[in-house]
């Protein structure tokens, strides 16, 4: 097959700015699709869903299947699967239980231990699949059961809560307001001079200067890479394009931070999402680590030979999924404020949507931390529109795995075309 | 004069953008082998793929006479039923299934869809003894070997009753003897009476059994000539569209002292510990050397280079290496890497490259920590190192972000020595460098080693292609059943020798 590129008769800057747009397009694709989901159901729930309630709830209620999501999209890139994620946080979350409500032990230490737990499940896992060559489809499917298991012997069919109330914090609370609310309109009063909820503007002012710090920050690395593409003499994307790309792009982050800013301010699970994903994003796009894990998806043999340890490299996948899984399992009970036996139940099967609607290849070697979180997105969203829409759970059902098959379908469809 | 069976006449065939036939006539004469040489892409695969329906009527233009009636076949089903098999270049065998249930695959003996194992057991062991093929035919394809396999094929193809049997490069990855009882079975199969197409980039054997060859070079018939008129030299003139007197770039060796050598090398096969298969071979390579690993296949070449790279092959390795006279650790690929050595191995899709990832990131995998500060990818150094090795070695590309899966053999081959080249080893092992690649691609590749060499590394190169060795080398060891069983000098090196030394080593091992 010959891919040389025939030289082009058109305006060269023209071509190249074309070329950029659809570059973009497919890259941004994702992001496009969420956001026409989200003014579809905007409409169709009668504008509750860009609500600043219903925001905050939609990250509330998805922000365990993210943080396992970005596991998993290690787990996936590098040509495995996990189908354990949801039993263990499942089970994590008992143990988190059991720590706190039955022994009584510091939340902080408790939490740590969990993590610890979870490190531990992903090694042994891990070990199996690495080390011992057995599919990780088996030794996951194993795991499943075997913690689903222990997550019911631990918890012998009580539910066991409520959590002390600094633990509940890191599912229900939200950052402090050092600098105090900003009131844009005044509430109305009623007869009691009271405020009456959901009138008036007022905002978190701390979650506004961290929104704009944010853009900054964004504005200002987008800016670095480009002069310093520039300055060794690389082309870069037309400055118009560039321009009307961040703007877009900082548009839509105030516009959501106005948006929690307006309700209580960003709840601390989105903080702590947030970093996860930053520094996900950063050791798939710029650590060796990385960079290795999908070298090792696209052929394992080719690298292997060029001296990646790949037993090594496979094993701390599984330590890392494992860990994050804990983490959910953590947030998921700080959520309910209870462990229950049926915590985690079905969880790996919206994680592993998640990142296959983001666009990662079953066959290991592609996918995106921004395409994973995105796809936990378009599937939350339509979670919660069709929830509010009063849409029966079996037809939701039939619905978000018609989108899973469609999302593949149209990626691939895309790939062969180009 | 016999009568034609086939004819193929103004052939054209495109896909999207490419012109992979340009109005190809083919004629093949009853009762005859008919040879079909080309470089890598010229279109023969092609031309063959046209005439058994994988590509079907309407993809192409032209016509095709078949036993004097035209033929428009939509599928390979309806060319088998004309009795043209064709056997692919990847054998298209179940290897998890037996002999008889390979050779009756989807045409199985059968009534009412009952399968009578009896009688297909029958006529399987039939087959096999037509083909020569001694083994059990509840035997599954995965237990024995590819000359066998492909007298599998054979007989599969046999069974259908075959008229004209289309072989593509059906000795490309067998042993010397396979290749020759193969060819002895297509010339007893020609005295019966059966026609055949021979796919071969190996001129030798063009030459020993076609009784015509026919020469296609970018699509295009260059000339069809008869036994009695070819030549090596006349089939590579027309292959190449320029005489081949410059096929290996001229260079001066300066060669230095010792840089590297394995001790009493001994290696055992990781399926069966207790043979041997790499038996105490002593080598070295001197700075700015380029040396040369001659043997047939299953001679140990491949084996003794993974080995030493990392332990990547074998089990029980014994043996010491040593470099610059200093014993190094290379029981893993990364220890081997950091002490300096480099292997480039002979399958690049299976071994080599990431084919779903870019050039870049293939050239910089082997040594992230060249562009890398504690971890982090430095992504202007990155691309920097990227964009001179695509300039160094000349890879013909549209940008280093373009997909390795999609440049052509030779380019690939270039990614993976950039991506060696950027591990900056001091010896480096080349295993099969130019397989897969045309004419013209390969002498770049030639003059990519010599100028490693010159820069003051040592090369090992293992080649299955004696006139590249004699070419490019300055010394050679001969390689046979896991032990070196000859050296010589550049200037003393011939085929004759080295394939003396095989036959006598081959001798000595029977003994």
């Amino acid at each position: 097959m010959s891919t040389e590129i025939a030289p082009s008769t058109v305006n060269p800057a023209k071509a190249s700015a074309q070329q950029a747009i659809k570059e973009n397009l497919r890259e941004y694709g994702l992001v496009l699709a969420l956001i026409a989901i989200m003014v579809f159901f905007q409409f169709m729930t009668g504008g509750i869903l860009f609500l600043p309630v219903n925001l905050t709830n939609v990250v509330l209620q998805n922000s365990y299947i993210i943080v396992m999501a970005l596991g998993m999209l290690l787990v996936i890139v590098a040509g495995h699967i996990d189908l354990s994620v949801g039993s263990v946080a499942g089970f994590v979350g008992a143990v988190a239980a059991v720590l706190m409500v039955d022994y009584g032990i510091n939340p902080l230490l408790a939490g740590i231990l969990c993590i610890a737990v979870g490190a531990i499940i992903g090694g042994a896992q891990g070990y199996f699949i690495a080390y011992m060559k057995i599919p990780s489809f088996i030794v996951t499917l194993a795991g499943m059961l075997v913690f689903k298991g222990l997550l019911l012997a631990l918890l012998g069919g009580r539910s066991v809560g409520p959590f002390p109330t600094e633990f509940q914090l890191l599912s229900a609370g939200f950052i402090p307001d050092v600098f105090g609310p900003i009131t844009l309109v005044a509430p109305a009063l009623n007869a009691s001079r009271n405020p009456i909820p959901n009138t008036g503007v007022v905002l978190h002012a701390t979650t506004m200067v961290i929104a704009v710090l944010i853009v900054a920050a964004m504005l200002y690395f987008a800016l670095k890479s480009r002069r310093a593409r520039e300055s060794h003499g690389y082309e870069a994307e037309p400055f118009a394009l560039f321009i009307v790309k961040n703007l877009v792009m900082s548009g839509i982050v105030l516009f959501l931070m106005y948006k929690f800013a307006s309700y209580k301010g960003l709840p601390n699970v989105l903080i702590v999402m947030g970093l996860l994903i930053a520094l996900f994003v950063f050791l798939t796009k710029r650590m060796t680590f990385g960079r290795r894990i999908f070298a090792m998806g696209g052929n394992v043999k080719a690298a292997a030979l060029s001296g990646i340890n790949t037993e090594r490299l496979t094993f701390f996948v599984f330590v890392i999924m494992g860990m994050l899984a804990a983490l959910a399992g953590l947030i998921y009970a700080a959520r309910l404020n209870q462990a229950t036996p049926k915590a985690g139940a079905g969880m790996e099967l919206d994680v592993i949507a998640a990142v296959f609607v983001g666009g990662a290849s079953a066959m290991g070697g592609v996918g995106e931390v921004a395409g994973a979180v995105i796809g936990a997105f378009i599937m939350g969203v339509m979670n919660n529109g069709m929830g509010i829409m009063g849409i029966n759970i079996d037809w939701q059902q039939v619905i978000k795995g018609m989108v899973l098959l469609g999302a593949v379908a149209f990626d691939l469809y895309n790939k062969k075309k180009s | 004069m016999a009568e034609t069976i086939l004819e193929m006449r103004g052939i054209t065939k495109t896909f999207p953008g490419v012109k992979a036939l340009s109005n190809v006539n083919l004629d093949v004469r009853k009762g005859e082998i008919h040879a079909i040489v080309g470089e890598n892409g010229a279109g023969k695969s092609t031309l063959m793929k046209v005439l058994s329906g994988v590509y079907p009527f309407g993809t192409y233009t032209g016509d095709i006479h078949y036993e004097g009636h035209e033929c428009r076949f939509t599928g390979i089903h309806d060319s088998e039923k004309r009795a043209i098999v064709i056997i692919h270049q990847e054998l298209a065998l179940v290897p998890l299934l037996s002999i008889t249930e390979n050779i009756f695959l989807g045409n199985e003996q059968a009534r009412f869809g009952v399968i009578d194992w009896n009688r297909a057991k029958r006529r399987a062991a039939e087959l096999l003894r037509k083909v020569g093929l001694r083994e059990d035919p509840d035997t599954l394809i995965t237990d024995i070997g590819t000359g066998k396999q492909q007298l599998v094929e054979i007989a599969k193809a046999l069974s259908k009753d075959v008229k004209l049997l289309i072989l593509d490069e059906p000795t490309a990855s067998l042993s010397e003897k396979d290749s020759q009882h193969l060819l002895d079975l297509l010339l007893e199969f020609k005295r019966q009476g059966m026609t055949a197409i021979l796919i071969s980039h190996k001129l030798n054997e063009v030459k020993r059994v076609a009784d015509r060859v026919t020469v296609i070079r970018d699509g295009q018939t260059i000339e069809t000539m008869d036994k009695a008129d070819v030549t090596e030299d006349r089939i590579i003139t027309s292959m190449v569209g320029r005489t081949m007197e410059d096929r290996y770039p001229t260079r001066e060796p300066k060669i230095g002292e010792t840089i590297f050598e394995v001790r009493n090398w001994t290696v055992h096969h990781p399926v069966h510990p207790e043979r041997q298969v790499i038996k105490g071979i002593n080598l070295h390579l001197k700075k700015g050397e380029i040396v040369g690993l001659a043997g047939l296949m299953g001679a140990g070449r491949t084996e003794f280079a993974m080995s030493v790279f990392g332990r990547s092959y074998g089990v029980n390795v014994s043996g010491e290496i040593l470099l610059h006279g200093k014993p190094a650790d290379t029981s893993t690929v990364s220890k081997a890497v950091a002490s300096g050595l480099a292997y480039a191995t002979e399958d690049r899709k299976v071994y080599g490259l990431n084919l779903i990832d870019h050039i870049k990131h293939n050239v910089t995998v082997a040594n992230l920590p060249g562009v890398s500060k504690s971890g982090v990818i430095d992504d202007m150094a990155e691309l920097r190192v990227a964009n001179d090795y695509r300039k160094k070695t000349n890879i013909r590309s549209s940008s280093i972000y373009q997909i390795t899966g999609n440049l052509s053999g030779g380019n690939q081959q270039k990614v993976v020595l950039s991506k060696w080249l950027f591990a900056n080893p001091q010896v480096l092992i080349l295993d099969e460098p130019t397989r897969g690649i045309d004419v013209g691609a390969k002498y770049e590749i030639y003059t990519i080693i010599n100028k490693l060499a010159d820069e003051g590394r040592g090369i090992l190169v293992i080649s299955s292609e004696m006139p590249e060795l004699l070419g490019i080398c300055d010394r050679i060891y001969v390689l046979n059943e896991g032990r070196i069983v000859g050296e010589f000098g550049r200037h003393e090196a011939s085929q004759e020798k080295i394939m003396r030394a095989i036959v006598r080593g081959e001798e000595k091992a029977a003994s």
